[in-house]
């Protein structure tokens, strides 16, 4: 064999490829191909060493943790509510979800309970997150597989997404809407107002993305049985959310343990069967429709009442008290500085985010901040399998994969 | 059955013996229980064989850091779900610092290998028979683990900062 004569002198190339478990050349050489870490297609920083045999991929080492950022230790230094810009900084894509996911488990902690109001209005804001990340994913998905015009269809429609966060918060990447304890402020008319435009005008704009892409023969011949997982092996992956329930598990955090309301509304789980990139796709675009559907219960039957808790201790007031009110001024410092301790308690919450369950785990010692708190992130368990889903499969298909996977660079390293 | 918090803390226990299992409590309404290194393997796949229980998905599993804890300063905590019964159970192994190894998960569950490569990362705890323990998030040259408490970030609260660094 070749590869013993060369055992005694081995090059860098053939070094890296035994450290990491790759097959040394044999009869026919293989190519190392690096994909990433700054390739268009790869949607974020993280490399993945292919070892290629002509076309086909024979094994991958997938890289991740150049964009990493120490949330979980800089968490530990952080009075409660300044965590919040470390988690909107995660899944980009649907960062309400993140934020009111971590200010649910810090209410979980603390025995806070919101108002109706504030429930709906945070499944609002949570379901057109969820759509606008879907909405990526899949337009993002077509431009990989080539075709461009459903990303410029649809992409309008994100920033009618982001003009909602702007009028509700006035950010419209990294929002900060939410509160611990309800949201900053209530939806104003305007807000109301786009709202309901949003919903009478997206259901046409999608169904057009849809029956671009749905049927399109050539769309499904890059999709389906590319990168396909089975049920069991998703599961053993710790799998969630939309690449889950593509593989046949109708697993959704929302069903089985409702958070903020969502036990009020009707609405189906889709369920794909074979757990390829086309049933991904499929899953994510029936998705929105539930979504939309969700938007539309919970603002036609928006409650009266308050927005927030009545937990002045913890709520952060909104900045029109804290100009005219005293009491609004005291609390606004004290929390703002981190006086405020949160009782001793471990607490585990996780929500439905846009790729999956996000969890949050909590540890407080009785500080101002936590003693530990990790997160669950549901893109660093897709990133494991992703290997193991190219494997025989061709390059162009691995691209594809890994846009239906819906990795997120800022999740995965956090 | 009815999958009560007391009944599978009885199950679990009549299958372990005390000897192994203590320090049960549910301060979120997920049961939590401490395990020793010994039976920590055989009891999460106890929890996936039987019949009964069907604990067969691992949520999440992570390194913390007691430095005050003489004896047991590192623990690992693995989360567990039924998704058939919809229950939650919590497991936690504790482990002095100057021996922080842990048998690997890997042959169970799949996920658990980035999850084991991320707490050696942050914590140096050592998985015996993982089959790639190099660190994840950081970069190889990295001499230390992070996460550990003596590592401490700057406190913003702190009044030994002299003030001329700060531009005050």
């Amino acid at each position: 064999m070749a590869t013993e004569s060369k055992t005694a002198e081995l090059t860098e190339l053939e070094q890296f490829r035994k450290d990491n478990g790759l097959a040394l050349q044999e009869e026919r050489p293989l190519t190392t191909l690096n994909l990433g870490p700054t390739h268009p297609a790869t949607h974020g920083i993280f490399q993945n060493i292919l070892q290629m045999d002509g076309e086909k991929i024979v094994d991958a080492v997938p890289t991740i943790g150049y964009i990493h950022r120490a949330f979980e230790k800089i968490a530990e230094r952080r009075p409660f509510y300044q965590i919040t810009p470390l988690t909107d900084r995660m899944n980009y894509c649907s960062s309400p979800i993140n934020n009111m996911g971590y200010h649910m488990t810090v209410e979980k902690l603390l025995g806070i309970t919101v108002p109706k109001r504030a429930q709906y209005i945070r499944v609002i804001m949570m379901e057109l997150a969820r759509i606008s990340d879907h909405l990526i994913c899949n337009s993002i998905l077509g431009v990989d597989s080539g075709a461009f015009t459903g990303f410029l269809y649809v992409m309008q429609e994100r920033e009618h997404i982001y003009d909602i966060y702007e009028e509700v918060c006035g950010a419209r990447l990294t929002t900060n809407m939410g509160r611990i304890g309800g949201m900053e402020r209530d939806l104003s008319p305007k807000a109301l107002h786009l709202i309901g435009e949003f919903l009478n005008r997206f259901p046409k704009v999608w169904a057009e993305f849809e029956k671009m892409m749905t049927r399109n023969r050539i769309f499904m011949d890059r999709t389906t049985g590319v990168g396909a997982i089975s049920a069991e092996r998703a599961l053993n992956y710790g799998f969630t959310g939309p690449n889950l329930r593509a593989a046949g598990v109708d697993y959704d955090v929302r069903v089985m343990n409702p958070y903020s309301s969502y036990e009020d509304f009707e609405f189906e789980i889709p369920v794909g069967s074979n757990g390829d990139t086309y049933d991904r796709f499929l899953v994510r675009n029936e998705e929105v429709w539930q979504s939309l559907k969700i938007i539309e219960q919970a603002y036609k039957n928006l409650p009266e009442g308050s927005y927030h808790a009545d937990a002045p201790h913890y709520y952060l007031p909104p900045k029109q008290e804290v100009y005219t009110n005293m009491e609004a001024l005291i609390y606004h410092f004290k929390i703002v500085m981190g006086e405020t301790d949160a009782p001793v308690g471990e607490v585990y919450h996780s929500v439905e985010g846009g790729n999956g369950e996000l969890g949050f785990y909590l540890i407080s010692d009785g500080g101002r901040t936590p003693y530990r708190l990790h997160f669950r992130r549901p893109c660093f368990i897709y990133y494991q399998a992703y290997t193991e889903m190219i494997k025989g499969g061709q390059l162009a298909d691995a691209i594809l994969t890994l846009s239906s996977l819906n990795v997120i660079a800022g999740e995965l390293d956090a | 059955m009815e999958l009560t918090n007391e009944n599978v803390l009885g199950k679990i226990i009549s299958k372990f013996g005390e000897e192994n299992i203590w320090d049960a409590f549910s301060p979120d309404g997920i049961m939590t229980i401490t395990t020793n290194r010994a039976s920590i393997i055989d009891l999460i796949q106890y929890l996936y064989d039987d019949e009964e229980l069907q604990i067969r998905f691992l949520t999440t599993m992570c390194g913390i850091h007691y430095p005050d804890h003489k004896g047991k300063e590192l623990c690992v905590m693995y989360q567990l779900h039924s998704l058939r019964h919809n229950y939650r159970i919590r497991i936690k192994v504790f482990m002095p610092a100057d021996d922080a190894v842990m048998p690997t998960l890997t042959n169970l569950y799949a996920t658990s290998n980035w999850m084991e490569r991320e707490t050696f990362d942050f914590y140096g705890v050592k998985f015996v028979g993982h089959p790639n323990l190099t660190r994840i998030l950081n970069i190889e040259e990295m001499e230390y683990h992070p996460m550990l408490k003596q590592y401490p970030l700057e406190d913003q609260t702190r009044e030994d900062k002299i003030d001329t660094y700060f531009g005050r």
